[in-house]
């Protein structure tokens, strides 16, 4: 017993040495998305985000004076491929997340991070859930979905007073809970939903849902899901003359859900957090990805630069690599610089008021879908 | 009631759909006894070829001629989907069709998930879409101000089901080819020492079955206005459950299947919750397999002695 004893202490230490001496040569940093499948668009903003954060820390001269290796995971938007993306980042060594899209994806992929003493830094995902378990490594650059549901509700109850509405969810932990927390806020504003229904986040046929919408004679849909499925309900409702419009939350915004809802996206309202793209300080990096990376950083592509951003200044000032320590220099309250503006982490890894050029930013905004001045159609904040 | 109408004419184009794709599953099993697993991503890959022979012609003629451009997607469609198919069933296929009988089962979904991935790496992760065609609507009729309403599209889609069902039941019931695929289905070697090619019969049979997938393909691109490369798996597997409910083997079994399964996932959403729809759809079919383990329309399985 005691020689098994031994000779584990003995192949531990010796993993754990092999382990610290490639640490000492880089930072390892992963980003873990859905690269692939339905929701692709967002994992491309995710890794587009910590690439060029990533490239421009480095050609800097890195963290602590060591260059970032960066580790790309594909999660499919699948909680289970998003466990097992996990597990290969800890199996690679890394120490420092940034991810994942989906709040179902996100919340089983931190425990696997929980249990391996990796710190992850979320830019997307908005469930209340992902904080509220009281783990030490996770923190939320977003706002939550308890904030976004408030803010959709109000509105909702203010604009469509004594109007029909309907709340349709695509079942996952992210869609049915903000269309929860929005029919909750609603119903705080005295406005009640005329159907609630929840649909498979792969249909691509919601025509049977439309006509039931027709028959209730709804003036609004509020859409809890992701820009796929909702840019396709968007068009089935226009080809079946269902003109309502459809509000959504922060899972559609980007381009493609204008580009599959087709000309009827016009008129569609959305709550996200506040657009960096509109902060002059943050010019020369949007043309950076514009020519560069030929990307357009919409949505949450510099969230995910900010929350590379924010690694880097953490571990700077706790002046150690050690997880453990980053994450207690995070929930101190210091304040970061990002390109978000700055901000600060709560106690749960909740992120306080972004403040722009000294000015306080609310955590969600109302955007509106119109043609743009180049004639296509995207999202801009107001009316 | 008119809403029940309007709900008819969604469940009835969902089911031609999947019909469509349904009588390709069929046709293979009737032939070969083998369940092609990849014929779900063939159907997805033929929706791209529609695709990207859609973008071409309209950039080339403008969008004046669409009812033309579509005509012609559909044939490129048709001919580029029964090549591949006939490829696959020549490399995966053929070489095995002497093994036990898991060989060409595990050989197609290994073919699957190589289309899959290749179309996902050729043509990249994304959604592809296309802008909304044929918008316009007929109003059928309306009651207390809902309009029942059906789009030419849906019309087309009932349309092109019904006369590809009629003639390829009259191919496979009244042709030298179709009495050929039959002797294949009841005995390949006997078939053979009569003179028939089986090698060449069975080729044909998944030209065929590319072709209606094809079919499908663009009229489910031109109808969703959507496709990416994992579209392949979930009509696939519910095509593939209409085939079995209609019952293997029989081509108006398919098309009965696939409205089937297409009427219950409508009506149900209709009448109770979208939430539990494929539950209600598979349950349905549990319920049936067990009653009816034939299907529908398909022949109790006679023992060869």
């Amino acid at each position: 017993m005691r020689k098994i004893l031994a000779l584990g202490l003995a192949l531990s230490s010796a993993l754990g040495l092999g382990l610290s001496g490639t640490a000492s040569a880089q930072v390892k940093l992963a980003v873990g998305g859905p690269m692939t499948g339905g929701v692709a668009a967002f994992g491309a903003q995710l890794r587009q985000g910590v690439e060029q954060a990533v490239a421009d820390i480095n050609a800097q001269g890195g963290i602590l004076g060591q260059k970032i290796e960066l580790f790309i995971g594909d999660d499919r938007a699948d909680p289970r491929e998003g466990v097992s993306v996990a597990n290969k980042f800890v199996a690679d060594g890394v120490k420092f997340v940034v991810g994942h899209f989906n709040s179902g994806v996100t919340i089983p992929a931190s425990d696997v991070y929980q249990e391996n003493g990796m710190l992850v830094i979320t830019p997307a995902a908005t469930n209340p859930n992902v904080t509220e378990r009281g783990h030490w490594n996770i923190f939320r650059v977003c706002g939550r979905d308890d904030q976004q549901g408030n803010l959709a509700g109000a509105i909702i109850a203010q604009r469509f007073k004594g109007k029909r509405v309907a709340i349709v969810h695509d079942k996952t932990t992210y869609g049915q809970g903000l269309a929860d927390e929005t029919r909750r806020a609603m119903a705080k504003g005295g406005l009640k939903d005329v159907l609630y229904e929840g649909v498979n986040k792969d249909d691509r046929d919601f025509t049977a849902l439309i006509s039931k919408m027709r028959q209730a004679r709804v003036d609004l849909v509020f859409w809890g899901g992701l820009h796929d499925a909702g840019g396709l309900i968007v068009r089935q409702m226009r080809a079946q003359g269902l003109k309502a419009p459809l509000m959504g939350g922060d899972g559609i915004t980007d381009d493609e859900f204008a580009a599959i809802a087709g000309p009827g996206a016009e008129g569609t309202l959305m709550t996200f957090s506040p657009d960096p793209r509109t902060n002059p300080a943050n010019k020369a990096i949007i043309e950076l990805f514009r020519t560069k990376r030929m990307f357009e950083p919409q949505a949450y592509t510099l969230y995910s630069y900010a929350s590379v951003q924010i690694f880097k200044l953490a571990i700077e000032r706790a002046n150690s690599l050690d997880p453990k320590k980053v994450a207690e220099v995070l929930r101190s309250g210091m304040v970061f610089d990002t390109v978000l503006g700055s901000l600060s982490f709560d106690k749960k890894g909740d992120v306080s008021e972004y403040v722009v050029g000294g000015v306080k930013k609310d955590r969600y905004v109302l955007y509106t879908w119109r043609k743009g001045p180049d004639g296509r159609i995207s999202y801009f904040e107001g009316d | 009631m008119e809403v029940f109408v309007q709900q008819l004419i969604n469940g009835v184009t969902l089911g031609s759909i999947y019909g469509l794709i349904a009588i390709g599953y069929t046709m293979v099993f009737g032939i070969l006894g083998m369940v092609n697993f990849a014929h779900g991503d063939v159907f997805m890959v033929s929706a791209f070829i529609a695709l990207i022979a859609f973008l071409i012609l309209t950039s080339w003629i403008g969008a004046g001629l669409i009812a033309l451009a579509l005509v012609v997607v559909l044939i490129v469609a048709m001919a580029m989907t029964a090549l591949l198919n006939w490829a696959i069933e020549r490399v995966a296929y053929r070489p095995l069709r002497g093994s036990f009988r898991l060989a060409p089962l595990i050989s197609a979904i290994g073919m699957s998930i190589f289309l899959m991935n290749f179309v996902q790496v050729a043509q990249g992760p994304r959604n592809k879409s296309i802008p909304p065609l044929f918008s316009e609507v007929i109003v059928l009729f309306t009651v207390d101000g809902y309009d029942v309403t059906v789009s030419y599209k849906q019309i087309a889609i009932w349309l092109t089901t019904g006369v590809l069902l009629l003639a390829f039941w009259y191919l496979v019931s009244k042709t030298a080819l179709g009495r050929a695929q039959r002797a294949c289905e009841q005995d390949q070697k006997m078939a053979a020492l009569v003179g028939i090619n089986v090698d060449r019969t069975i080729s044909i049979t998944f030209v065929i079955a590319a072709a209606l997938a094809a079919v499908a393909g663009t009229m489910y691109l031109v109808h969703y206005g959507v496709v990416s490369f994992a579209d392949g798996f979930t009509p696939g597997v519910k095509a593939f459950t209409a085939a079995v409910l209609g019952g293997i083997g029989s081509l108006p079994g398919a098309v009965i299947g696939g409205l089937a399964i297409g009427l219950i996932e409508t009506l149900w959403s209709a009448y109770f919750s979208s939430d539990y729809k494929d539950v209600a759809a598979f349950s349905i079919l549990i319920v049936v397999m067990i009653f009816l383990p034939q299907g529908l329309l398909g022949r109790p399985e006679v023992e060869k002695v």
